[in-house]
């Protein structure tokens, strides 16, 4: 088994003047569950089909378990599992017809099918519906048995393509459970693209946060959040205000502070052990202190501190129509 | 040609089979457009006496002609629904396996090619209960083989268009200003000896020319040219466009 399951090098795809990848360069171990965190448009699925061999990068290279994506194309088929954005289910089949089909297409046994069908439906508890047609299934139900197929041929690389999108919260995180128990229990090496904060924190080992094309910057959830410096305090003050800036400037842990009519939004390193500081110099000084919040920074604060805008999305649905519009001139 | 991964053509079959079965509107509503022409020409013709049907009543004539135009409609339809497959994102699903692409064109041309021939079947038991009577019960055998060559030629025509476009829209054209044109320039509804000389060539450029006159060869006993040159000319253009198809679909674009 190869030491990285996915290995990129100066990745790139263009159509006509819109690079949807640009020189993207990433390596994941195999074994882990990482994240690619971006808004829609910023070359998340463009990146999976590539390594998925669906498309072929203009420029560059890949592998995935070990395979070359343009020289081994078979080899990388036959080692990866993948979920994409858009159902891709015959929904004039049932449950088990989609999952036994998908199993000849990988060469597998008739037993070994029979065998590998049922553990991948039950894992996703879609057994007692197994033999419904997935036309009657539900949009939860359809995306955990898209995530069982994957699994049918037991894959070293799974990939998800934003595998909770339009699912509702209770559903989102039982795909989550499921996700994390089968990293854990298969080690199948598990590369998910989201453009949720929380799927990203929850889920992942690493994030890679995209935009763009390009890799911005890759870490663990925590490490991207203590980038920023430290906890985000907003606290409202009453009084003399220049007073509470001195005794602002005089303290080291506070990184970086933003004013604005009494309020004052600071980073402070390890907030709920400073917190309490500022009070004591509101006790002996000629200002109030009225309110004080705290909250840890999220990967939304990391995202718009490194790319200078938020996960929004209509801004990138333009940049997607804008591609999609490139492509069609390109002739379909 | 790399080797065929003969599994995944059958599982490919079989999905098409089961679809088939479980979609009763499609099978109706196949049969209809064939079955109005078939009834609706028989009705105004029949009583004519038309120069060039061989001698033989109208219905005899027609009826080969009908089962043809099944053939061309039922084929280029299984063809063409790779677009559907695409839409519907199925066709990733598919060419995400590590099964060659020849195969997998392959796995639709059999499986369009069984559910179209069934259809011309179909639509041969029901000219029975009109009245159409084949000159020899034997004749059938060779009959759907002409019906499977017919069906293949289309299925590969249909691949190729489904290489080339990428929306519904599409369909209303092709079927406007490919399938009609065909079946009109093939001699299906009258003979083709009737049509002025230019025209007439451009009816034996017509693969289903020579698929309809085989079916009449050996199921009515009357026709343009000897059997064994239609099977000859229908087969070489189904091999054709069944390669043609298999390669055009590989190369197409998936996303």
């Amino acid at each position: 088994m190869a030491v990285n399951a996915i290995e990129t090098e100066g990745l790139r795809k263009s159509y006509g003047d819109l690079a949807a990848l640009s020189a993207l360069t990433l390596e994941v171990p195999t074994g882990e569950l990482f994240g690619l965190l971006g808004p829609n448009g910023a070359g998340k699925s463009t990146l999976i089909h590539v390594l998925s061999t669906l498309l072929r990068p203009t420029s560059g290279g890949a592998t995935v378990a070990g395979h070359d994506v343009l020289e081994a194309r078979d080899a990388v088929r036959a080692s990866i599992g993948v979920v994409f954005q858009e159902p891709a289910l015959d929904e004039e089949l049932t449950a088990r017809e989609n999952l036994d089909f998908h199993g000849v297409m990988y060469g597998m046994s008739r037993e070994r099918r029979r065998e590998r069908v049922a553990a991948a439906l039950d894992l996703v508890e879609l057994t007692a519906r197994a033999d419904d047609l997935v036309k009657t299934y539900s949009g939860g139900m359809k995306r955990r048995l898209e995530i069982a197929r994957g699994l049918v041929h037991r894959p070293e690389v799974l990939f998800l393509d934003e595998p909770t999108l339009g699912l509702d919260a209770q559903t989102r995180r039982h795909i989550w459970e499921y996700v994390e128990r089968l990293n854990e229990e298969t080690s199948v090496t598990v590369v998910l693209t989201t453009h949720y904060m929380e799927e990203a924190d929850a889920l992942c080992e690493r994030v890679g946060i995209v935009d763009d094309g390009r890799l911005v910057e890759l870490d663990t959830p925590e490490g991207l959040k203590d980038r920023l410096g430290g906890d985000l305090v907003t606290v409202s003050v009453e009084g003399d205000l220049a007073a509470f800036r001195d005794r602002l400037a005089d303290r080291v842990w506070v990184s970086s502070v933003e004013e604005s009519d009494g309020e004052f939004r600071l980073t402070v390193d390890d907030g709920s052990a400073r917190v309490p500081d500022l009070f004591y110099d509101a006790v002996d000084a000629d200002f109030d202190i009225t309110s004080v919040e705290m909250r840890e920074p999220s990967l939304e604060d990391v995202f718009l501190d490194l790319t200078g805008h938020a996960i929004r999305e209509e801004e990138a649905e333009s940049r997607a129509a804008r591609m999609l519009r490139a492509r069609r001139g390109r002739g379909g | 040609m790399r080797g065929t991964n003969l599994p995944a053509i059958y599982v490919l079959w079989l999905r098409e089979m089961k679809r088939y079965r479980r979609s009763k509107s499609r099978i109706v509503s196949t049969l209809a457009l064939p079955f109005l022409f078939l009834v609706g020409f028989w009705f105004g013709f029949r009583s004519l006496a038309m120069p060039g049907v061989g001698g033989v009543g109208y219905l005899q004539f027609l009826v080969p002609g009908i089962v043809g135009m099944t053939m061309l409609f039922a084929a280029s339809f299984g063809g063409i629904s790779v677009i559907f497959d695409r839409q519907f994102g199925f066709l990733k699903e598919i060419l995400v396996t590590p099964v060659d692409r020849v195969s997998i064109a392959l796995g639709r041309v059999v499986g369009s090619t069984t559910t179209a021939a069934i259809q011309g079947v179909l639509l041969l038991a029901i000219s029975l209960l009109l009245g159409f009577r084949p000159v020899s019960w034997l004749g059938v055998l060779p009959a759907l083989g002409f019906m499977l060559l017919i069906g293949a030629t289309f299925i590969g025509l249909g691949l190729l268009f489904a290489s080339r476009v990428n929306d519904f829209q599409a369909f209303n054209l092709i079927f406007n200003f490919v399938l009609f044109p065909l079946l009109f320039l093939s001699g299906a509804l009258y003979p083709v000896s009737n049509f002025p000389v230019a025209i007439r060539y451009l009816t034996y450029a017509n693969p289903l020319t020579y698929g309809i006159d085989g079916l009449r060869a050996v199921l009515v006993g009357a026709s343009m040219f000897p059997p064994l040159l239609d099977f000859l000319v229908v087969g070489g253009f189904a091999l054709a466009f069944v390669v043609a198809g298999a390669y055009a679909f590989e190369g197409s674009d998936v996303v």
